[in-house]
């Protein structure tokens, strides 16, 4: 691979609360170059506290130690919060799970876009509304005239996502990191947006990370896979080979999601042991 | 906080209270309680405003060992006498001892805010409940009650309630209270909408339970933590218009030994004799002060939104 | 078992008047599972909420067990129909310990013997002793659904309604709370209604799936019928599509 776009090395997430220490993410390790990635585990594995760790936008509490992260051949572990700000947007950009928060209310969602368009370039108040216009047909809304003017709360929830991408991908970021973008949406949406993502992703040459809990989902839309479980990575692998999986923790998910093409009755169940830990270690 | 000075053995107690897998409902309430101790202990502000408040408690309890002197007694040769051994806060224009007044004035302080508290809590969250859980005519109807309430400055209304039921300090504390149910009646109403909808309450609805049970034994108990924050944080406010009241002459009456009455006599001495006055005012400024703080803490402890 | 003859259920009036539930009819024979899937404000979890009586608005007819249900419900009716509902972390009351929880329709109904019917039902639903006297927030999204499912198992009853119980766990969790919902029934013969939108799980589950769009049962089918893709409303197809295409 050329010159990894981001590059982590030994990972460690450690948040200190009153109950004690939580080692949230344990010694991750990956690159990535201009690829669609894709992060899948469950709740807890330490899926979203990875992305988040990339960005440093992770509460105080939180100890974020590695070897390297390097984003493009800046280090970012060791760039002042001042610093980071202007890599948040810019350089890497981040879509949550549920728009709805991730909003001003009070704001139209049209003058939001272009805010964080004029954060990043210095251009005049009518340029960045030519391109908030541009950008919201870019993620297919129909009338963005007439979209650009609404609040928030008119907007449902598919459109609301479509306006956050619009509103991550304007500053035209080198790395998009779409953490459950689709988990809050109905299935024909879901396809409608991861559409549009990919489309985006692959014409601007970016690169993209999905934090997702949906195996499948995730193994159709990327390129590759890392699971996550308990903090570590259970394995890294091509997309296209996650269904022959030979990792038991990967197996095992597998195994579990109801097909309707027909089930075993009872479904197999997650067997949670220190096996699955020990097979990581081993192999 | 309290058991675990109680019982000798530290660790083995610590470990009952903080079991994952309580044996009992008492077991499992004292666990929950010693963990909002915890949380509790670590907020110095709120552990300050707490001792202040029982040191109070403590004043009002032993005040006839604390004070000195007897409050009531004048001594008109001793009279508006500076800070010394003999007079710790002086004497005031009677020549009676400061301190002994202001010990003994802790009591009427805690007797007005307890009452105010009894009265006024429980009747806001009755009313709050019902009317949010209800709904419909009788949310309207209670609710339009509550606004005229509202409608009348605090201070304005239970001066007018004083003068029609006569000064005093029983009065008082009952004008206070009519004044202050309608702001918790707010309160609760505004959480029991919020919960009404919860699945929660949707759930023992399914159950067949009727509207009794669920406003007593599962909303209530939610609307509490939020409603005790918010009665601490108003006990300031209850101190200082029940010395208001006092200081116009319409709280306890003199010869009593009230703060605020306390303040107002010493008025037209505050410029030659700057202990008459500031002594007791410094009194309900550090009593009110301790309650905020109190109540800050307790919000960061109670706060509902934690249990979700 | 319960019966549903000609549903109809609008909201407001006027220019904002929205027909939630249109004409929906359907039937489900004692000890089955029926499964009720769409997409979000298709109008399904509107149809659980006139079932259980939470909603009163509603014309038609409400049969349990033989019984035309009335828009009041009385207690007999919470002890034939219960439900579980879609989020683990919001259908328990957050300062109740499970016991409490448990008990409460205990004492609501008025039976004896508590202690014992909660050790038998949450040994039941695979929850040992050691969760009795814990608080939700104690517990996982897992044991949270297992404890929700004791509480509408507690009563005994005949019906239960499912609304979406597994969509807010992980998968492995679901798989196991699937298996739990499949065991009690067959133990005890209950009937489910089961409401999602994952099309997988309701063919697991269900014997007879109804979709519906916009308010009204486009088409009722089986799960072989899923299977061999005789299917004839479009609507299903673009379903089954969506989650292909990605998935």
């Amino acid at each position: 691979m050329a010159a990894a776009l981001l590059s982590i090395k030994n990972l460690n997430v450690i948040f200190s609360g009153a109950r004690g220490e939580v080692h949230a993410v344990k010694g991750v390790s990956f690159s990535m170059g201009k690829e669609k990635i894709g992060i899948v585990g469950e709740s807890g594995s330490g899926k979203t506290v990875t992305g988040r760790a990339i960005l440093k936008l992770l509460p105080a509490s939180a100890g974020i130690c590695a070897d390297a992260m390097d984003f493009n051949g800046q280090d970012l572990l060791h760039k002042s919060e001042k610093e980071m700000r202007s890599i948040r947007g810019r350089g890497i950009a981040m879509v949550m799970q549920d728009p709805r928060y991730s909003l001003n209310p009070v704001r139209t969602v049209g003058w939001q876009i272009a805010e964080s368009y004029r954060a990043h370039r210095n251009v005049s108040g009518k340029e960045a509304r030519r391109r908030t216009l541009e950008m919201l047909e870019a993620v297919r809304i129909r009338n963005p005239d007439q979209v650009y003017g609404l609040y928030p709360r008119e907007v449902s929830g598919g459109m609301g996502q479509r306006i956050m991408i619009a509103m991550m991908l304007i500053p035209e970021p080198a790395l998009l990191i779409a953490d459950e973008p689709t988990s809050a949406l109905d299935v024909t949406v879901q396809c409608q947006i991861l559409e549009i993502l990919d489309d985006l992703v692959t014409r601007r040459g970016m690169g993209l990370i999905l934090i997702s809990h949906d195996l499948e989902l995730v193994s159709a839309f990327c390129d590759r896979v890392i699971v996550m479980y308990g903090g570590r990575i259970m394995e890294i692998c091509d997309a296209k080979d996650l269904h022959e999986s030979r990792h038991p923790y990967t197996r095992g998910l597998l195994n579990c999601l109801p097909k309707i093409t027909g089930n075993p009755d009872p479904l197999p169940t997650l067997n949670r042991d220190d096996a699955l830990l020990n097979a990581f270690f081993l192999g | 906080m309290i058991p675990e000075r109680a019982r000798p053995n530290k660790s083995a107690l610590k470990s009952w209270l903080l079991s994952d897998a309580p044996a009992s409902a008492f077991q499992a309430r004292a666990g929950r309680i010693y963990s909002g101790c915890l949380d509790f202990s670590k907020n110095r502000s709120a552990v300050l405003g707490l001792s202040i408040i029982l040191f109070l408690i403590l004043i009002a309890i032993l005040a006839p060992r604390i004070a000195p002197c007897d409050p009531l007694l004048t001594d008109l040769k001793n009279r508006l006498q500076p800070i010394s051994p003999k007079h710790f806060f002086g004497t005031d224009e009677l020549g009676r001892d400061i301190f002994s007044r202001i010990v003994f004035g802790s009591r009427l302080t805690l007797y007005v805010v307890g009452l105010v508290a009894v009265i006024a809590a429980p009747a806001g969250i009755v009313i709050g409940t019902i009317s949010g859980y209800l709904g419909g005519a009788i949310d309207t109807l209670l609710m339009r009650i509550t606004d005229i309430f509202l409608a009348f400055p605090k201070l304005i209304l239970a001066l007018a309630l004083v003068a029609a039921l006569g000064p005093g300090i029983e009065n008082a504390v009952i004008a206070i209270a009519v004044t202050s149910w309608p702001a918790y009646a707010r309160i609760a109403r505004a959480e029991t909408l919020t919960l009404r909808s919860c699945d929660f309450i949707h759930a023992i609805r399914l159950q067949g339970a009727g509207p009794f049970r669920i406003i007593t034994g599962h909303i209530m108990p939610l609307c509490l933590s939020s409603l005790i924050v918010r009665v601490t944080l108003d006990m300031a406010g209850v101190i200082l218009t029940a010395a208001g009241l006092g200081f116009l002459g319409l709280g306890a009456q003199p010869p009593s030994p009230e703060w605020g009455a306390m303040t107002s006599g010493g008025r037209a001495y505050i410029l030659d004799y700057w202990w008459v006055i500031t002594l007791p005012g410094s009194a309900i400024f550090v009593v009110s002060l301790a309650f905020n703080l109190l109540g800050d803490g307790l919000r960061e402890v109670l706060d509902p939104r934690k249990g979700y | 078992m319960l019966t549903i003859t000609r549903l109809d259920m609008v909201f407001g009036a006027g220019a904002a008047q929205s027909h939630a539930v249109n004409n929906v009819s359907f039937e489900i024979q004692k000890g089955t599972s029926f499964g009720l899937i769409g997409e979000s404000g298709c109008g399904k979890s509107t149809v659980l909420n006139c079932i259980t009586g939470l909603l009163t608005g509603w014309t038609g007819e409400i049969r349990i067990g033989g019984r035309a249900q009335q828009r009041k419900r009385d207690l007999s009716f919470y002890r034939a129909v219960q439900m579980v509902f879609q989020d683990p972390y919001g259908s328990l009351h957050p300062r109740h310990t499970i016991d409490r929880t448990l008990r409460e329709p205990l004492a609501i109904h008025g039976l004896n013997d508590a202690v014992r019917r909660v050790e038998k039902t949450l040994d039941a639903v695979g929850l040992d002793s050691r969760f009795r006297f814990r608080y939700p927030h104690q517990l996982s999204g897992g044991q949270r659904q297992r404890a929700a499912i004791a509480r509408a198992l507690i009563l005994e009853p005949e019906v239960i309604l499912l609304d979406e119980p597994t969509s807010a766990l992980d998968v492995s969790i679901q798989a196991e709370i699937l298996n739990l919902l499949k065991r009690i029934q067959k133990e005890r013969s209950l009937t489910y209604l089961l409401v999602s939108h994952d099309l997988a799980v309701v063919s697991h589950m269900c014997g007879v799936i109804a979709v519906m769009n916009q308010g009204a049962v486009v088409e009722e089918l089986t799960p072989e019928n899923l299977r061999q893709g005789d299917i004839r409303h479009p609507y299903i197809r673009e379903l089954m599509a969506a989650g292909r295409n990605f998935r």
